[in-house]
């Protein structure tokens, strides 16, 4: 770029056929996206007016926005208790892959952790509600016998271990190849020179780690944990079918009355829903719509204030 | 094989008669013999159904069954649920509507239904009859009583454990654990929950003070799934009580029910008594079979916690060749073949003899 202004006549190249059709194909998919995009957008919007303009009378539901705040409130919070979990376990698998482990058994422990990704979300839910749930409900029940005084575990324990924790370790597990695989990539690209320099002012593995390969990764980490989050929030099948739901504002992480998440609550209702009852659930879904836009508006904008001083260029 | 070859032939005698007879194909089958399926082939055209998921699998047996007699007939069902039903046959998107509740009166009386004549009215067809099973998975408990005020409060969460002296006196025989009650609802927008909240409401008023509703209406208890998820949650979990459609119910315990002095299991026969027994609503049409299911009767051999649903079709069509599919159709799943179908392929209670001729009796007056 900086070399062109020497050259001033600028030389057009012949343009053939192929590089036409190429250009303009590219130009093609480039726009398709952005409509797509503006579409749903359009549609969400156009749907949900119902929604919020109805007398609240009318509404199945009630006033439209005490339904979705609980609604949003569990989105947000179940995801946020699987990145609790999932962040910290990725950042250990990808430095393990990284910095600790033989080549061999890095590369095969990559190849199944992407397997992981490939997983359908029904399998996931299947999985979480047949299995991980009668599996941990003793857990649960050991937890409140002895830690009853920790605000979270307050409640009677549900009978069947279908709780926003259960759903939680699911997304977890869910988010935790995306996360992993990023992480990664990005301490692996952490410049040896730091390394090096490091190892040779005597530190030890953990203290190279914590002084060069993290800082270098923080902006990294930050993206993959927004990424899984945006995947955590719109997860829909697996929670609809681990969850016991309520729409509530709750803490508690083992009793039956669970905050539920938009996106299974849609699931959940739509099938019967009819009349203003359908503009309400799409209205709730623009809501998740404008939450996970802002998540991801919020990540760039941490990253790209990151970006200057952590010597990620 | 045979059978299509069967068939043809029939088709070949039917349409020979027809030909010969010239206008007999507008003549109606005689009633009650439960219509199209020995007439083979008789029926043609297209019609699109909208309605009540609770009825899906029984109008695909339906279907199957309706379509291999008839091959030139394409019947299409829609399961969007029983709101989306309604909506459709009244807008004239569905030929006929499947629902868990009878259309009300002031939806017969704003008429205009689109795929009607002009001044038809609607009926109502109770076709699909579900007895819906209170199951439980109690350790060391193989039988349980429950009477209406004790279920409903056990599904409300007023009773939360399982040696509570209401569930006590009316199981003086059964060793009750100290475990707290996990009660299982559906999650999902059911009418399964909505049947069993209307048998509540006509029971037991005290405790259950909300209008019955596809949606759960309390926050406590445990939400599943579907059908499947809570037979499963009931499975797995423990200490559970649930509820399904009878036939899911499989190896779990299934709670008596309290009917005047007697507990009463479900069955097929009970499930359709109390179809029988209630009166049909009254200063409707007389070919509509809006049955007010009366749950409080107190009547030897009936099981009250039943989920009825109806196909909901026009007194008169605007086109008279979907009227005659609509007939045919209808005829076939009134009648004992079709009504066995369902209860084979959808656990469904068959309706009774004497309910089924009525139904066709109105189907007949169909135009």
């Amino acid at each position: 770029m900086t070399t062109a202004p020497a050259k001033a006549p600028r030389i057009q190249a012949p343009k053939r056929p192929g590089d036409r059709i190429f250009s303009t194909s590219t130009v093609v998919a480039g726009s398709i996206i952005l409509a797509t995009l503006a579409a749903v957008a359009i549609f969400l919007v156009a749907q949900s007016i119902p929604a919020f303009t109805a007398p609240g009378e009318e509404v199945p539901t009630g006033s439209f926005w005490s339904y979705v705040g609980p609604l949003a409130f569990g989105t947000v919070w179940a995801a946020a208790l699987a990145l609790l979990m999932a962040v910290p376990l990725a950042i250990g698998i990808a430095l393990f892959i990284s910095h600790y482990a033989p080549r061999r058994i890095a590369q095969g422990l990559g190849y199944v952790i992407d397997l992981l990704a490939a997983v359908p979300s029904v399998v996931f839910g299947l999985w979480g509600a047949t299995v991980l749930a009668p599996m941990v409900q003793p857990f649960y029940l050991w937890l409140q016998e002895t830690f009853g005084w920790f605000p979270l575990f307050y409640g009677q324990v549900s009978g069947t271990g279908r709780t926003v924790f259960t759903v939680a370790i699911v997304l977890a597990v869910m988010v935790l190849p995306i996360i992993t695989a990023l992480c990664r990539e990005v301490f692996l690209q952490t410049p040896v020179l730091h390394e090096e320099a490091a190892l040779a002012l005597g530190a030890t593995r953990w203290e190279m780690i914590k002084t060069a390969v993290l800082p270098f990764g923080r902006p990294g980490i930050i993206s993959a944990s927004m990424l899984g989050l945006g995947r955590a929030l719109g997860e829909t099948m697996a929670v609809a079918m681990v969850l016991s739901p309520s729409v509530v504002v709750s803490f508690f992480l083992l009793t039956s009355t669970n905050p539920t998440t938009i996106a299974a609550n849609i699931a959940l209702q739509y099938p019967e829903a009819h009349g203003l009852g359908v503009n309400v659930l799409i209205a709730t879904g623009l809501i998740l719509f404008v939450i996970t836009l802002a998540v991801n508006s919020l990540a760039r904008f941490v990253i790209n204030r990151r970006k200057a001083f952590s010597g990620a260029n | 094989m045979n059978f299509k070859r069967l068939g043809s032939i029939a088709a070949l005698t039917v349409a020979g008669t027809i030909v010969l007879t010239s206008c007999a194909a507008n003549e109606p089958a005689p009633a009650g013999n439960g219509g199209s399926s020995d007439a083979a082939g008789e029926f043609v055209g297209e019609i699109v159904g909208i309605g009540a998921s609770s009825q899906g699998s029984a109008q695909e047996a339906w279907i199957a069954g309706f379509q291999t007699a008839n091959p030139e007939a394409t019947i299409s069902y829609d399961p969007q649920g029983s709101g989306a039903g309604r909506e459709s046959f009244i807008s004239g998107a569905a030929d006929f509507a499947g629902s868990d509740r009878a259309l009300n009166d002031e939806e017969i009386a704003a008429g205009g239904f689109g795929a009607c004549a002009p001044d038809a009215v609607a009926y109502n067809l109770p076709v699909y009859v579900s007895p819906i099973a209170l199951i439980f998975n109690v350790e060391g408990v193989d039988e349980l009583n429950l009477d209406a005020a004790t279920a409903a409060a056990i599904f409300k969460g007023d009773i939360t454990t399982w040696n509570d002296p209401a569930i006590a006196e009316l199981n003086p025989d059964a060793e009750l654990p100290s475990a707290n009650i996990t009660a299982v609802h559906r999650s999902d927008d059911s009418g399964t929950s909505e049947n069993l909240m209307e048998y509540f409401v006509a029971n037991a008023p005290e405790v259950w003070d909300v209008e019955p509703d596809g949606v759960w209406p309390y926050e406590g208890g445990e939400g599943a799934q579907g059908t499947s998820g809570v037979v499963d949650a009931v499975t797995q979990g423990t200490n559970t009580i649930g509820y399904a459609d009878a036939s899911r119910a499989g190896d779990l315990g299934v709670a008596k029910i309290q009917v005047g002095e007697e507990f009463v299991e479900y069955t097929p026969e009970a499930a359709a008594a109390i179809v029988d027994a209630s009166p049909v609503a009254e200063g409707r049409d007389e070919n509509d079979l809006a049955i007010e299911v009366d749950r409080t009767l107190e009547e030897p051999g009936i099981y009250p916690i039943v989920l009825v649903s109806y196909l909901i079709a026009c007194s008169e069509y605007e086109d008279a060749e979907t009227a005659e599919l609509v007939k045919g159709y209808l005829s076939y799943v009134a009648s004992e073949e079709g009504q066995q179908v369902a209860a084979e392929e959808a656990g469904a209670a068959p309706i009774s003899a004497e309910l089924s001729e009525r139904v066709a009796a109105s189907i007949e007056a169909i135009q």
